[in-house]
């Protein structure tokens, strides 16, 4: 009885190895394109991985339905780092000993971006980053493997004192968070601030999960700013604006791109009102003129997001969509070798995408200028493009 | 005038916030009196407070009714989470029963991002949103709000733990439950009502708080350190001292934050608690034992 049972196993075994060598034997002519990826889906920066890893799975199960790349189905591998360093250098280790995969898109975060991009440098794969941090990509003489789809903070800074210079403000406070963002965001202000003749009249932090910034801001009340400055993602600048009304500050806030989203607006409330910042194109796509090249684009993510997720599209979705469009033009070109791959990520020239049009070069692997960001104010619940 | 107006603002943001570590740590102190353990479930039950509130408050836009919606709902948590995860031990050695209320706050918070999402939500303030401005400093309605609970509930839990009869037999388990057990109280009912007083009081403390700070899922975890911080350095157990202890903790960290620097708010909370545990280990108003 119980040799009839090893028997029985043995041959069933026997056939399921046969049907994974047919199996193997079928697929070898069109073996899938792999690409990683690495996202924040969950812990404090699950704002941004979660609408990433949704645009990334919609773009791709839209090219496995045409037939994939050249044949080539495409395979996603996505990791979710949690927000934390270790955990990203981590994936970008498995990734990058995973001699099948072609690039990673992620991580989410700039401090996570760093500690990948490092892994991914040495092991000559192709990284595009969708965080923020202009160190990611700059100097691009040293970040050869490195590219990134989000916009700079060094723009939005330029953007943000370019309107402030049209207004005539010259004295500003800054807020910012003491995450990552916030502190690369401070740099970029105050080394940017002299070029722009606006002087930093006060600066201070908060936590990513403080509950009252009201110390200081009665801080800040003490200097003579014309306008205040937020930097920070997630609901920590709402509480901002919050403290802002509650103490009577009525100057001019203005928020960094972190906070342009509607669930910003949603968490202000009516402290939300009049808070200028800027913003990727795709939160006021509806008010952009027909004949910007972005539009359209915007328009196909925003509806067909909306279509398959049943939550409104995030500009931090945008970052992964165009970075696997992006990629699915290099890896139509250049297949399955990184070389390849890597040179046609530096040569993409104009290409539309929900963040900007993309002008990559040897010296830009950002390929963005600060025209990437319009300047918009909340008003009455939604945004309004002001400039 | 220039040192003093600054301050009354970090005074009352320290209050507002020490209210709330108040309610926390008394939560803390009646399920230490009750049953010698630390309920590390405590911030959970704040954060279930607030965004139970918020979901009835979007079905039915009511503030009273939310605010006891989400109560009775929050107490019968409580509750339940005492009858199933607790008194089933066989072996009920505190360290056991902590451990598992750490382990019960990690599954709390974990059913809460799969309800809720990982997204905060706004509940709207109780009576409006315009400062009321108090000399140089500004006060929300809200905080007032949140000073005058905290300070109602102290009564009542005062007044129920002196004068009725329920209360003293609760304060009888806490000197000696054997000897109580031995004069007819029935302990473990006691037990179950200590956690239901308080989740109830915790999730007071969320939905309190949560106009002012927005409730998201992760919000207990940190609120829960803080109350059980204030609650070592008022005198564990004690109502005084927890009150104490809450007043104390937020007020050092609105003023460090405020006079030193703001990355050291949360470093200021627990050195406090350092403090206190090397110089008067039985906390500010603990008797000795």
């Amino acid at each position: 009885m119980k040799t009839k049972a090893i028997v029985a196993g043995l041959i069933l075994a026997l056939a399921g190895l046969g049907l994974i060598f047919f199996g193997c034997g079928g697929a070898k002519q069109t073996a899938p394109y792999v690409v990683g990826a690495i996202f924040s889906i969950s812990g404090p920066a699950s704002y941004l991985g979660e609408p990433e890893r949704n645009s990334l799975e919609m773009v791709a199960e839209a090219i496995n339905a045409q037939g994939g790349i050249n044949g080539h189905p495409l395979k996603l591998v996505i990791y979710d780092d949690e927000g934390d360093v270790t955990k990203a250098r981590l994936h970008a280790t498995k990734l990058a000993q995973d001699k099948d995969c072609l690039t990673v898109i992620g991580p989410s975060l700039t401090h996570t971006s760093m500690a990948a991009l490092e892994i991914t440098q040495k092991a000559k794969l192709p990284l595009i980053s969708c965080a923020a941090g202009s160190a990611i990509t700059a100097p691009a003489k040293d970040r050869v493997w490195v590219f990134k789809t989000a916009q700079t903070d060094q723009m939005a800074v330029d953007r943000i004192y370019q309107y402030l210079q049209k207004h005539n403000l010259k004295q500003v406070a800054i807020l910012t968070v003491s995450t990552g963002f916030g502190v690369a965001g401070k740099e970029q202000l105050l080394t940017l601030a002299s070029k722009y003749d606006i002087q930093v009249v006060a600066q201070e932090v908060f936590g990513e999960k403080d509950t009252d910034m009201t110390p200081q801001l009665t801080k800040l009340r003490g200097a003579p700013a014309q306008a205040v400055i937020c930097w920070g993602t997630g609901p920590a600048p709402a509480l901002v604006a919050k403290n802002m009304k509650q103490l009577g500050l009525t100057l001019p806030l203005i928020q960094s791109h972190g906070a342009a989203s509607k669930k910003f607006i949603e968490l202000a409330g009516d402290a939300g009102d009049g808070i200028i910042m800027p913003a990727g194109k795709l939160v006021i796509w509806q008010q952009l003129p027909d004949t910007d090249p972005q539009k359209a684009v915007c328009k196909e993510y925003a509806d067909k997001y909306q279509a398959k997720f049943k939550a409104p599209e995030s500009s931090f979705g945008g970052y992964a969509y165009d970075a696997i469009r992006m990629l699915n033009q290099a890896l139509t070109k250049a297949g399955s070798d990184r070389e390849k791959i890597r040179g046609e990520l530096e040569g993409l020239k104009n290409f539309v995408g929900i963040s900007g049009i993309f002008n990559m070069s040897p010296e830009d692997h950002n390929g963005l200028s600060p025209a990437a960001f319009v300047m918009v104010k909340i008003h009455n619940g939604g945004f309004q493009l002001i400039d | 005038m220039e040192i003093f107006a600054p301050f009354l603002q970090y005074l009352i943001s320290g209050l507002t916030n020490g209210a709330i570590y108040a309610l926390i740590a008394l939560g803390f102190g009646i399920i230490y009196n009750a049953t010698t353990i630390i309920n590390f479930a405590q911030g959970e039950m704040v954060m279930l407070g607030a965004l139970c509130a918020i979901s009835i408050y979007h079905l039915a836009p009511s503030l009273p009714l939310a605010f006891a919606g989400a109560v009775v709902l929050v107490t019968c948590v409580g509750l339940v989470f005492e009858r199933l995860a607790l008194r089933p031990v066989k072996d009920p050695s505190p360290i056991v029963l902590i451990i598992i209320t750490v382990g019960g706050a990690v599954l709390i918070k974990g059913v809460a991002m799969l309800l809720w999402g990982k997204e905060a939500y706004t509940l709207p303030p109780f009576s409006g949103n315009v400062p009321i401005h108090l000399g140089p400093a500004t006060i929300l309605p809200q905080n007032l709000w949140v000073l005058g609970i905290t300070a109602i509930s102290v009564a009542a839990l005062e007044a129920f733990f002196r004068l009725t009869l329920v209360g003293k037999a609760m304060r009888a388990c806490a000197y000696n439950i054997r000897a109580a057990r031995l004069v007819g109280i029935a302990a473990g009912r006691m037990v179950q009502l200590s956690f239901g007083v308080s989740a109830a009081l915790g999730a007071g403390a969320g939905i309190l708080i949560a106009p002012l700070t927005l409730g998201v899922y992760d919000m207990g975890t940190m609120l829960g350190l803080k109350g059980f911080s204030a609650a070592i350095i008022g005198g564990l157990g004690s109502l005084a001292g927890g009150v104490l202890g809450g007043l104390v903790l937020g007020v050092a960290e609105a003023l460090a934050t405020g006079f030193i620097s703001s990355g050291y708010r949360d470093a200021v909370a627990f050195l406090l608690l350092l403090l206190v545990l090397f110089l008067r280990p039985q906390g500010l108003v603990g008797g000795r034992k």
